[in-house]
């Protein structure tokens, strides 16, 4: 008994550990090819480094191009999430707590972009920003994700106003606040949990998304850390190691975020896939 | 609504005296004013989504029964003639059958991978939150960052895979991967299980969480073995859990674009081409813009019809019930 269950525990091990290699052994493997040169990469493939090269990394953080794309993509993310919760939270508000005549045609309206996969509104989307104007301007890809956000994240806030008693906001409207100072004083604080989820959330989103600013942006100064990925891999295509250097610079911010919000992002995807 | 009920009974009391009446005209202020802040409140989000949402599909409708190079103006009516050429054409027509090899291998072997690591880390076991943390890791990295990775590794000579093959005595695959038109579909679902098979553990794990630990007890003083257990309690109970699943895993596969344009573009020789593909193909790099709407269209009516389809036969059981609820915590 105590030997197969030792035996079974080990089988255990064994097979977490199989799939953990799996899942980590690219990462590691792109670590520390970012520490050799191209030419070792070919001759010493699964090895440590002979000598240990740091200039593949530190010259890609030396060069501005690298931060302007982070800060690119950070400044889009921030708009992006102001936009989508702002817009979000106040029609979750009257979604959820406001009764009149159409209220569930609405909701059921913005549901429905739930099912909208983004590459179906992309080429349209495209002719209609250049209409606009908003070719090469942030706004052109802040919006549109935003739009996009607004689906998954009403679905998440109206549940979450809808869990706030009416008792709350029946003792606020006797001590006379009004509806708008209901929305901003009591509701937004209270539902601050969620505002974090539907945030990180929205972040997420925006940060790995590629193909809006592949398409809105032309003026490499506007280029998000996605496109910037992609485009150092055809300028830098025989260069293996250099490239595989940029990639690991390009997942820090992403592990670092994940690690910090991993709670909100976990059960926010979670929550809102088995809602959607 | 205590203003409501103070109006109300205050009224009440009032009822013999004839009083000219002050409520009609306070009861339209009161429902103009109520339809002005619900209106306030919902107009930015409606903006947003219909303009930015609904009517991309507008325009590619109609921008579909044109034939159109992008720029000037768009004289040129065709009627259906894009759609007829697009059930025509041979890429396309395979376009269509790579969506569906990729959905059957999503539900035949990357759920079920899902599943198992899940009821893995569901056990008892040492450092499983690290695990659970790892596996979900790929799911965060960009789509670019992933293919650009796995563009290296597969690279013809000096990538880690072909140096994996020659150590594993698959010399067959040396140069091959991503490289090879009967090669490139498998290679590109290997990274595709990477990248999101972290997501399905974690919506399975969920699921596998809210399951009484009672039942299982029951089942096994009833004498169930682990394997019965499983068979006849748990993947039941997970029922509502895997339809989910396996309607992200086919929308994401319907719409499949950011892995595949970076690290094939479709080739070679269109063998790794998805719809989405084709769209970007030809409303991009062609110019043929009409026609590249007219498979957005019919990208779009696809997912439409079997969203439709799925809510309304296979998640219909599940929508009043267990998911739902689940979801809501």
């Amino acid at each position: 008994m105590n030997t197969r269950r030792t035996a079974r525990g080990l089988s255990l091990h064994a097979v977490v550990w199989l799939i953990a290699a799996f899942v980590v052994v690219p990462l590691i493997y792109a670590v520390i090819s970012g520490f050799k040169s191209t030419g070792e990469l070919t001759t010493n493939p699964f090895g440590l480094p002979e000598q240990w090269k740091i200039g593949n990394y530190t010259g890609i953080l030396g060069d501005g191009m690298f931060w302007r794309q982070i800060a690119n993509s950070a400044g889009i993310a921030i708009g992006t999430t102001v936009c989508a919760v702002a817009a979000s939270a106040m029609a979750a508000f009257v979604l959820a707590r406001y009764a009149f005549r159409g209220r569930e045609l609405f909701y059921t309206l913005f549901t429905i972009g739930l099912m909208f996969p983004f590459a179906v509104a992309v080429l349209p989307l495209f002719l209609m920003l250049r209409t606009f104007g908003l070719l090469d301007n942030p706004l052109g890809v802040i919006l549109p994700q935003a739009a996009f956000g607004l689906p998954m994240t009403i679905v998440i806030l109206r549940g979450f106003f809808r869990t706030i008693p009416a008792e709350i906001e029946e003792a606020a409207t006797m001590d006379g606040c009004g509806k708008l100072r209901f929305f901003w004083k009591i509701l937004l604080p209270m539902a601050r949990p969620a505002l974090g989820t539907v945030s990180v959330l929205s972040v997420v989103a925006s940060w790995n998304n590629f193909f809006l600013p592949l398409l809105v942006f032309n003026d490499p100064k506007w280029q998000t850390i996605p496109v910037g990925v992609q485009q150092f891999q055809g300028q830098y295509s025989t260069d293996f190691a250099l490239v595989l250097a940029y990639i690991v610079l390009a997942m820090v911010p992403a592990l670092a975020f994940y690690a910090v919000a991993e709670r909100q992002l976990i059960g926010g995807l979670t929550a809102g896939a088995t809602k959607g | 609504m205590p203003s409501l009920l103070s109006t109300l009974t205050k009224e009440r009391t009032e009822e013999a005296v004839p009083t000219p009446p002050p409520r009609p005209a306070r009861a339209r202020l009161r429902g103009w004013g109520h339809w002005a802040s619900v209106a306030w409140f919902l107009v930015p989000a409606l903006v947003l989504f219909l303009v930015f949402v609904l009517a991309p599909i507008v325009v590619a409708v109609f921008t579909g029964f044109f034939k159109w190079g992008g720029i000037g103006p768009m004289d040129d009516f065709v009627g259906f003639a894009n759609y007829t050429r697009l059930f025509d054409d041979q890429v396309f027509l395979g376009d269509l059958g790579r969506g569906l090899y990729l959905i059957v291998l999503s539900i035949t072997v990357q759920l079920p991978f899902a599943l198992l690591t899940a009821v893995l880390l569901n056990q008892k076991l040492r450092g499983r939150a690290v695990y659970r943390m790892l596996f979900f890791a790929p799911y965060i990295l960009s789509e670019v960052v992933t293919a650009v990775l796995f563009t290296m590794i597969f690279l013809p000579g000096a990538g880690m895979a072909d140096h994996l093959a020659g150590l594993l005595g698959l010399e067959g695959l040396r140069g091959k991967w991503l490289a090879d038109p009967s090669t490139v579909m498998p290679t590109l679902f290997v990274v595709m299980i990477w990248k999101y098979f972290g997501f399905h553990m974690m919506l399975f794990l969920a699921g596998l969480q809210s399951i009484p630990t009672e039942i299982l007890e029951a089942a096994s003083i009833d004498g169930a073995g682990a394997w019965q257990r499983f068979r006849h309690v748990t993947l039941p109970l997970l029922g509502p859990t895997i339809r989910i699943s396996v309607f992200l895993s086919i929308i994401g596969s319907i719409q499949l674009f950011d892995l595949v344009w970076v690290m094939t573009a479709g080739g070679p020789n269109h063998s790794s081409e998805t719809m989405a593909i084709a769209m970007f193909q030809f409303g991009f790099k062609r110019y043929q813009v009409g026609y590249a709407s007219a498979i957005s269209v019919v990208l779009f009516m696809i997912s439409l019809v079997f969203s439709l389809f799925y809510q309304r036969y296979v998640l219909r059981r599940d929508l009043s019930g267990a998911v739902t609820s689940g979801g809501a915590r």
